[in-house]
Order: structure tokens, then C-alpha cells, then sequence
């Protein structure tokens, strides 16, 4: 690489227009801060675009929060992974910049009998702790379903006077407030519990076909440990599900038109609409607690709130299914592949190191699932009841009349949120007036325009000076940032008919670009298109049934895009950088998922 | 699958077996291996040994070469020469019987018979000798390519017949007390492919031994300038397991060589512009060579190193065909991976080993 070749400083880039005093909607601690600009500017931050595509809402930082601060506390505090601590963060611009922080050489030794211990205690337990920890994550569930936001009573109720209680209604809904936050930050901690251990285990794994086969294809190694039957494809499998019991019972037609209570209505007229209607309502819990989104923003649709989206999907599905389409995962057919592959690459080791491979293989299968699984337990199960208690919150104020904007309290920071409850709680109980209605909505009208400027602005990929060569393992396999790939965003697109990223699932397609930004606008997907987005999430499951191909901006060889495209055997290229601003829809692309490269062949 | 009735003088190459070598030599069996390994080759047969021997016995030459050998002053060189062209030129000179020739034509009109019309041919000699190494002497024998017609055909069969008597290969026998009369020749007639791509692969990386790639070099037209050094081919890697091609290099290809049937002979001709530097293969023909060559490769449970030509009249497999076959024989020797001297330590070891590895690269 270049050894001048740097990416601009933080300290030198402007506000976008429109977006000037967008430093107030993040706390201070997560800013480039002037007082230490001098450490700030030694340090390469890489912009997370894969899991905060698009700039976040002042509440919406309790999930960068914690979501990093989850991540680093198990390298540093829980299992001391000798080289590595966890990673460092900035927002800059309304996006999240991370910097993983290395262990100081001479502190190594000292941490690698802690390591061994403590994570050789959870490799030879892990089945057993993983069971455990299912049971303290359905815990984290139904503690934050308990949670109630209703408005204050005009008095105290009676019983609690007359048995002496001597606390008011205001001390429980602050304490469900906190209690919301308490069982997140639970949840997130929860989620890199196993997380981590799991991602080094497959890294060793992948070392070691790399060291055995050099230039195997990343995705070889992928197949080899994937599991078949993963939860987080279950949503999906329900909806197909339900489309085919749809077209058994004769409940399609009805299905097919108007809102969806106008639709349950008609079903529900029909001889077997009671059967349908009872496996509808079956699969929503858990299954339906799915987001389109990632979990991470407060505007992700979860399909259990918005039944619109789960039934569009039922509906494609049932049109597929009237064409004769087959519309299951070819989940036999991986799970053979899977099988082949590993057995042929096995047969060509020699009998030294194939009880090495075995045995590596063996450990990267039992830890996967939870790499595979935990997305679906945390991230949409969990933060998707999280979100959806907030919001009966925010409808609180909004009867309390504290704002009218209808997602008004994501606007506040969490602490502006506990501010603005007290300022409620306070004023019902002196019998006063709060001063919220008066102050919240042109602050909340005035950051909603900083964010929509925000959001007009594409960030920087990096910031400041890179290092010769990326060492750190987390950094390349989870956000497939790798030497190369920075010398790629330095030179930017030299040639825009052509762009080169990770070769993520194999196949070569030709086909009609479909440039999606939102999920909202994944029903703009026509069949066979190429859907090229600067992320996707693994909940946009059921258009993958309707593509012929995936490319991102962003994302490694375990990003949900290429999970599930390997999983529905459609090639896909990740971490192109700008695949999604450089290629319009309608163009004609042919995508080839082995080499990682996307061409443009007409316009 | 051994010999019927009525097929000692020919036997088609997909009804003969590996094990026929001392009846169709060594290059016919090789083509009958490959297609016992699930291998197209381009449609042929073999003139049998047998064939030679009877034709040897009925003009009697076996005696009148044996004399001439006699006759040969072994330690000058000039008279060997001169004796060795005499004996070539007697079998050349005498007639084949009849129901050889016949045998000859009609498995030459059975070739046409599927392409409608007299086809080219390659005329290669077959030589049995099991204990001489195929380079030093059975790739002696001569090889005829291009040759058209019956008549033709016939003539080129009996000149591979003489070929066994180069003064090289007599010397050589004399050398070894090897008895003259005692190696047999077949023959082996087989369609010329006027070939779109031709090229060359291997079944490992020859690079670095890795035994999980197939690495396949391509030119346009024929293959014989690339396989004499004279072309830059283009390059493609394919993984093995996945059959999918995960690296190609491009090369420019300013010339081709091609068949010139009326001539029977081929011509090197300008590449035009637009395909000049544009791959040799299409996606499809890669993955279908890679398929071959895998196949080929694990019938024979070692790593080959293959000859292939895409053959524009063919339409399964994408056309490819497999010329010739051989054990690839550098990486092959040492143990099938590369890493060897590298220990793993298993379990929490390994992981922790794989987190620090990074740092080995931080000192560098």
C-alpha cells in the first residue's frame, strides 16, 4: 500500500449542510472530541456501515452502546483473549466508527493461562451452558413483556393505601423504564457471551484450510460448518408454510386482496378460514418477532406489529405456488453438499493432519449454530419486545401530550428520556404542569430535519492513517476489512463498469440490477433481479426466494448475506464499498460469487 | 471387456480395456483407460498386434528380416542405418492380406459413418513393450496426423508397422537383448478434432502441490503450439471440490493454429481482433474441463496431467474432449499435502494459536 495514502481526519471534515449541530443528538463520550484529538487522530477507524448502514436516532445509541461495549467486555474481562481487546468507538457524522484495540506485546503472556482456562471451560461445556443460556434469555423475554407503560391514575389506588404501601404509581413506571434498559443491556451482554469464542473457533478452523489447501475459497470453508437447520430461517419456513396450508384449505383467494383485516376477515368467512387463522396465529409467537430491519434501529418494522409485511410475503408465496414454483430452502440438497464437500477436501489430506482437520471441523460445528442462532434470540426476538415496549412509552407521552410525532421519543437520548419521564411523574404528583409539551416538540421537529440531512450524506469508509497490514482477526471475519480492501476505498472505483469484493457465495448470474436502500422498499423486487443493497439482513429471507443474486457495500464471509445466500444457493459478492451508489437499477449486471466481482454489462 | 469374435484385426476404443495392451499397445489402452474413467475421448480404434504378425507371417517377412538383422554389422553405424531403411522399406512394399485391409477399412468407414463423409485422422503407432519406457521407445514409433481416405489410412497403418524398424529403436533393442521379431506394433486411428480451445490441465497446482485445485492452460484453435512452448496460454484455477473457477489470467493470443483438411496439414493464422484477448473458454467449457479432468484423476487415484481439445461438433459436455493422459509426477512423489512439517495442537490450543498468529505478522 501506499505508504501516503490516508483517509481524511475527523477533526478536518464540516457537518453536512443542513446537519450542523448534530454533535447534540450523541452523548460525549461517543464524539471526536477536540481535548483528545492528538490520540484520536493516531488511531484507524473504520466505518461499521454493516450493521449501522444509515445514521441513527438519539435513543437508538443505546444499541451502539451497548453492542460494543458487550463486545469488548468478553475479550478484555470475561475470557482476557490474550492479543485482543475489544474495539473502540466514535460517531462521526451520524454513522459508527470502530477501532479495535490491540493488547499491549509485554501483556500477552500473562493473559494466554486465563484464556485457557476460562475458555476451555466453556469449549468443554458448551452444549450444557448454551442450554443455560436459552433459559436466561427467554428470562430477559418475559421480564421485558411484563413491562407496562400505562398513563398515571388521577389517585393512588386504594388497596395500595390501605395495606401501607406507601409508594406511588410514578416509582413503578420509573422503575419499568429502567428495568427496559437493565433487561437490553442484559440481552447484549448475552449475545457476545458465546459470540466471540464462537467466531475463534471458526477462524481456527478457517486458518487452518488456508494452511492446507492455499486459496481454498473462502466460502468452501463457510459450507463445510454452516448448519442445515438454522432458527433464524424459521420466520421464513413458517410463511411458506403457511401459504401452502393457505392453498390446501382453499383460503388463497381471500388471502390475496385488500388490508390485512379485510383479508383475516374473508378467510375467517370460509369453511376451513378457522383452521388457517389458528396456524396464523400460532406461528406469530415467537416466529413473527422478526424485523426487516436488523434490530438495531428504533424505526425497524418487526412483522408481529406490522402483519402487513409477513402477509405480502404469504402472498408471493402463494402466487409462486400457483405457478408450480417450488418455494422450500433446497435444505436436503446443502446439507448433501455440505457432506460432499467436506468429505472430498477431507480425502485429500494426509492420515497426519486429517485428525486435525476432524477434529478442528468438529469444534467449528459445534460452536456455529450459535453464530447462525443468537441473531434471531437477541437481536429480533429480544430487542424486537425492547422496541415494541418503547413505543408503548413514546404512546404515552404522546396521551400525556409531551409530543405528537408519532416516534417522537427516539428523538431523546435515553437520558432525555428518564429526564422527560421524571419532568411527567413530577407534575401529576404536585398537580402541576410538566414543561415537557412545551420543550420537546420543536426539538424533536428540529433533530428529525439534522437526521434527514444526515442521511443525504454518504460517510467516509475510514478514517485517518490505516495500518501497513490488518492483524486483527475480528476486524477481517467479521467486517471483511482486510488490507486489500482498504487499498481498494483509497484508490476509490477506478473503473465503474467493474467493481471487486469478497466472493462470498459461488455462482455466476447475469441479470436486472434492483438498487434497494430501505426495507421498505424491498416489494419493488422483480424475479430474477440482482438485489444490490449496501446491506442486507437476514429477515429479507423471503425475497431471496425471488432474486437471482446478492451484492453489498459491505459485509464478510459470515455476513447475513452471505449466510443466506449460501443457504439459498445464490451467488453473492459482499463488501464491494459502493456497489449500491455506483450501480443504478436497471442496469445490466453479470455477478460472479466465486471470483467476488460484479460487472456492468449494459446500461 | 476383452476381444470377440471377428475383431482380432480392430478393436473400436470404447470395446477395449486397459488390459488389452499387449493385443492395442500402450497409447490405445491409455484411451480406453480414460474412457473407463468416464472420459470422452475423440472415437477411434486400434489395429491389433495381431494384425501385424499376420501380415509379417503371410509374405513370410519375418525370416527375411530376420536374415537382414543378421547381416547387420553391430558396431558400424552407417550399414545399421542403411539395413534398418531396407527392412522399413520391405514391409512398406508388400501388400497387406486381404482381410486385414478390410478389417482396416471398414473400421475407418464405421468413423465416417457417424460424421458422414471421409474424416481426418490421426495414425499413431502403439507399441506393447511393457518393460521400455514409453519416451525412450514407443514414442518413437510414428505418428501420422491429418490423413483422409481408406486408401490412406491403410498406408499409414503399415508405415507406423516399419517405424518399429528406425535404426534408434533397433540399436536400442540390440542394447537391451531384446529380440526384434519378438515387439509387436499397434496402431491407433482416431478422429482429428479440428478443435475451437485446445489446451492442457492438471490436477493439482502445480505451483505449490496443492492437491484441491485443477489448473487448466487454453489457447485458441489446436494445441500443439501451447504444448511446444510457443503460445502464451490463458490461465484459469478451479477448486477442485466446488469445480468452480476461482482465478483466471487472461493472455493475449495473436495467433491460432488450425486444421487445413484439404491439405492435411494445419496453418497458423491471425487471431482477428475482437477475440484476441478474450478467454478461450467460456465459464461453462471451464467448469466442464475441470469435471473431466477431476473425474479422470480420481479413477486413477493419483493427480493427472491432461491434454484436452474442445471439439466444435460435439455438444455434451460442452464439447471437451481428452487427447492423452499421464500421472503428473513432481508433487505426486512427495506426500499428498503440502504442509507437512507444521504440528497443530488441538482444542483450546489450536484457537488460541489462531488468535496469535496475527501477531507474527504485526513483527514482521
Amino acid at each position: 500500500m501506499n505508504a501516503q495514502a490516508k483517509f481524511p481526519s475527523p477533526y478536518e471534515q464540516k457537518a453536512p449542510k443542513g446537519a450542523e449541530n448534530w454533535r447534540d443528538l450523541y452523548p460525549y463520550y461517543s464524539l471526536f472530541q477536540e481535548e483528545r484529538r492528538k490520540d484520536d487522530e493516531k488511531q484507524f477507524w473504520f466505518c461499521d456501515a454493516q450493521h449501522w448502514p444509515t445514521p441513527f436516532r438519539p435513543f437508538d445509541t443505546i444499541m451502539t452502546d451497548y453492542a460494543v461495549k458487550c463486545l469488548g467486555q468478553y475479550n478484555t474481562r470475561h475470557l482476557l483473549v490474550p492479543p485482543a481487546n475489544g474495539v473502540d468507538y466514535r460517531i462521526h457524522n451520524g454513522y459508527l466508527y470502530l477501532s479495535p484495540i490491540a493488547v499491549a506485546p509485554e501483556k500477552i503472556p500473562e493473559r494466554v493461562p486465563h484464556f485457557l482456562e476460562r475458555a476451555g471451560f466453556y469449549f468443554q461445556n458448551w452444549n450444557k451452558l448454551l442450554d443455560n443460556w436459552h433459559v436466561k434469555v427467554r428470562g430477559v423475554i418475559d421480564a421485558l413483556e411484563a413491562l407496562r407503560y400505562e398513563q398515571l391514575p388521577d389517585m393512588v389506588p386504594k388497596e395500595w393505601v390501605f395495606e401501607g404501601r406507601g409508594l406511588d404509581n410514578t416509582y413503578y413506571l420509573m422503575e419499568n423504564y429502567e428495568s427496559a434498559l437493565q433487561l437490553c443491556y442484559k440481552a447484549w451482554q448475552y449475545h457476545f457471551e458465546f459470540l466471540n469464542l464462537g467466531y475463534a473457533a471458526y477462524l481456527d478452523f478457517f486458518g487452518f484450510c488456508k494452511e492446507q489447501f492455499p486459496s481454498i475459497p473462502d466460502q468452501a470453508i463457510a459450507r463445510m460448518v454452516q448448519g442445515i437447520d438454522v432458527d433464524l430461517f424459521r420466520p421464513d419456513d413458517e410463511l411458506k408454510k403457511l401459504a401452502h396450508l393457505a392453498v390446501e384449505t382453499g383460503v388463497d383467494t381471500a388471502l390475496m386482496s385488500g388490508s390485512v383485516e379485510q383479508a383475516l376477515g374473508a378467510v375467517a368467512a370460509l369453511p376451513k378460514g378457522k383452521q388457517w387463522l389458528e396456524a396464523w396465529t400460532a406461528a406469530q409467537n415467537p416466529w413473527f418477532n422478526f424485523t426487516s430491519g436488523n434490530g438495531f434501529y428504533s424505526s425497524d418494522k418487526y412483522w408481529i406489529e406490522h402483519l402487513d409485511i409477513p402477509l405480502g410475503y404469504i402472498r408471493n408465496y402463494i402466487v409462486q405456488l400457483r405457478k408450480g414454483v417450488t418455494i422450500e430452502r433446497p435444505t436436503a440438497q446443502v446439507a448433501a453438499e455440505r457432506e460432499r464437500i467436506t468429505k472430498e477436501y477431507a480425502e485429500l489430506l494426509n492420515q497426519e493432519v486429517r485428525p486435525v482437520f476432524e477434529q478442528k471441523l468438529g469444534l467449528a460445528r459445534t460452536v456455529f449454530p450459535y453464530v447462525e442462532n443468537h441473531n434471531f434470540y437477541i437481536e429480533h426476538w429480544s430487542l424486537g419486545v425492547f422496541w415494541r415496549k418503547m413505543r408503548e412509552l413514546n404512546r404515552l407521552f404522546i396521551t400525556a401530550g409531551f409530543w405528537s410525532d408519532p416516534e417522537g421519543l427516539f428523538f431523546l437520548s435515553r437520558n432525555e428520556v428518564r429526564d422527560a419521564l421524571w419532568d411527567y411523574c413530577s407534575a401529576w404528583a404536585v398537580g402541576g404542569a410538566p414543561t415537557g409539551p412545551h420543550f420537546w416538540p420543536q426539538r424533536i421537529a428540529q433533530r428529525r430535519k439534522t437526521m434527514d440531512a444526515l442521511a443525504q450524506h454518504r460517510p467516509e469508509p475510514a478514517l485517518n492513517e490505516p495500518p501497513a497490514v490488518v492483524t486483527e482477526p475480528f476486524t477481517i471475519m467479521l467486517w471483511g476489512i482486510t488490507t486489500d480492501r482498504i487499498s481498494v476505498w483509497l484508490k476509490g472505483p477506478a473503473d465503474s463498469s467493474r467493481l471487486e469484493g469478497m466472493g462470498a457465495s459461488p455462482g455466476v448470474v447475469e441479470g436486472l440490477a434492483r438498487v434497494i436502500r430501505s426495507p421498505d422498499e424491498l416489494d419493488q423486487i422483480r424475479d430474477g433481479e440482482i438485489l444490490v443493497a449496501p446491506v442486507t439482513a437476514p429477515s429479507w429471507a423471503p425475497v431471496f426466494s425471488k432474486i437471482s443474486a446478492t451484492v453489498t457495500d459491505i459485509g464478510g464471509m459470515m455476513s447475513h448475506a452471505a449466510i443466506v445466500c449460501r443457504e439459498y444457493g445464490l451467488p453473492a459478492v459482499t463488501a464491494t464499498g459502493s456497489a449500491s451508489a455506483v450501480i443504478k437499477t436497471g442496469q445490466r449486471l453479470r455477478v460472479d460469487g466465486t471470483a467476488g466481482t460484479v460487472e456492468v454489462l449494459a446500461n | 471387456m476383452g476381444v470377440q469374435e471377428g475383431d482380432q484385426y480392430v478393436i473400436a476404443f470404447e470395446q477395449a480395456s486397459n488390459r488389452d495392451v499387449s493385443l492395442i499397445g500402450g497409447k490405445c489402452a491409455g484411451l480406453a483407460s480414460l474412457i473407463a474413467a468416464g472420459a470422452t475421448v475423440p472415437p477411434g480404434f486400434a489395429v491389433t498386434t495381431q494384425a501385424y504378425l499376420e501380415t509379417l507371417a503371410a509374405r513370410n517377412l519375418g525370416s527375411e528380416i530376420q536374415t537382414r538383422v543378421g547381416a547387420a554389422p553391430s558396431n558400424e553405424v552407417g550399414a545399421q542405418a542403411r539395413i534398418a531403411s531396407e527392412i522399413r522399406e520391405l514391409i512398406r512394399s508388400e501388400a497387406i492380406p486381404g482381410r486385414i485391409t478390410d478389417a482396416i477399412r471398414f473400421g475407418y468407414d464405421k468413423l465416417c459413418a457417424r460424421a458422414g463423409g471421409d474424416l481426418p485422422v490421426a495414425v499413431r503407432s502403439s507399441g506393447t513393450s511393457e518393460d521400455m519406457p514409453d519416451a525412450s521407445f514407443a514414442g518413437q514409433g510414428d505418428t501420422y496426423l491429418w490423413t483422409v481416405g481408406a486408401n490412406a489410412v491403410v498406408d499409414r497403418v503399415r508405415d507406423c508397422w516399419a517405424s518399429l524398424f528406425t535404426a534408434r529403436a533397433m540399436a536400442y533393442r540390440d542394447k537391451h537383448n531384446l529380440v526384434h521379431l519378438d515387439q509387436a506394433m499397434a496402431v491407433g486411428v482416431q478422429q482429428m478434432v479440428d478443435a475451437r480451445a485446445a489446451g492442457v490441465a492438471m490436477s493439482l497446482d502445480p505451483s505449490n502441490g496443492d492437491r484441491s485445485k485443477i489448473v487448466i492452460e487454453s489457447v485458441w484453435g489446436l494445441g500443439e503450439p501451447l504444448v511446444s512452448g510457443l503460445a502464451t496460454p490463458d490461465y484459469f484455477v478451479v477448486d477442485k471440490v466446488l469445480l468452480e473457477p476461482i482465478k483466471r489470467v487472461v493472455a493475449s493470443k495473436p495467433t491460432e493454429l488450425v486444421a487445413d483438411i484439404a491439405n492435411q496439414t494445419t496453418v497458423l493464422r491471425e487471431v482477428e481482433e475482437a477475440r484476441r484477448n478474450v478467454a478461450s473458454l467460456t465459464e461453462a467449457q471451464i467448469r466442464a474441463v475441470a469435471r473431466v479432468v477431476k473425474a479422470v484423476d480420481r479413477s486413477f487415484g493419483a493427480p493427472q496431467d491432461v491434454e484436452w481439445a474442445i471439439d466444435p461438433q460435439k455438444t455434451e459436455d460442452e464439447g471437451v474432449v481428452l487427447l492423452q493422459c499421464r500421472p503428473e509426477t513432481v508433487w505426486s512423489k512427495k506426500a499428498c499435502s503440502p504442509v507437512l512439517s507444521k504440528s497443530y495442537a488441538p482444542g483450546i490450543e489450536g484457537v488460541l494459536s489462531t488468535l496469535m498468529a496475527p501477531l507474527a505478522l504485526r513483527k514482521q
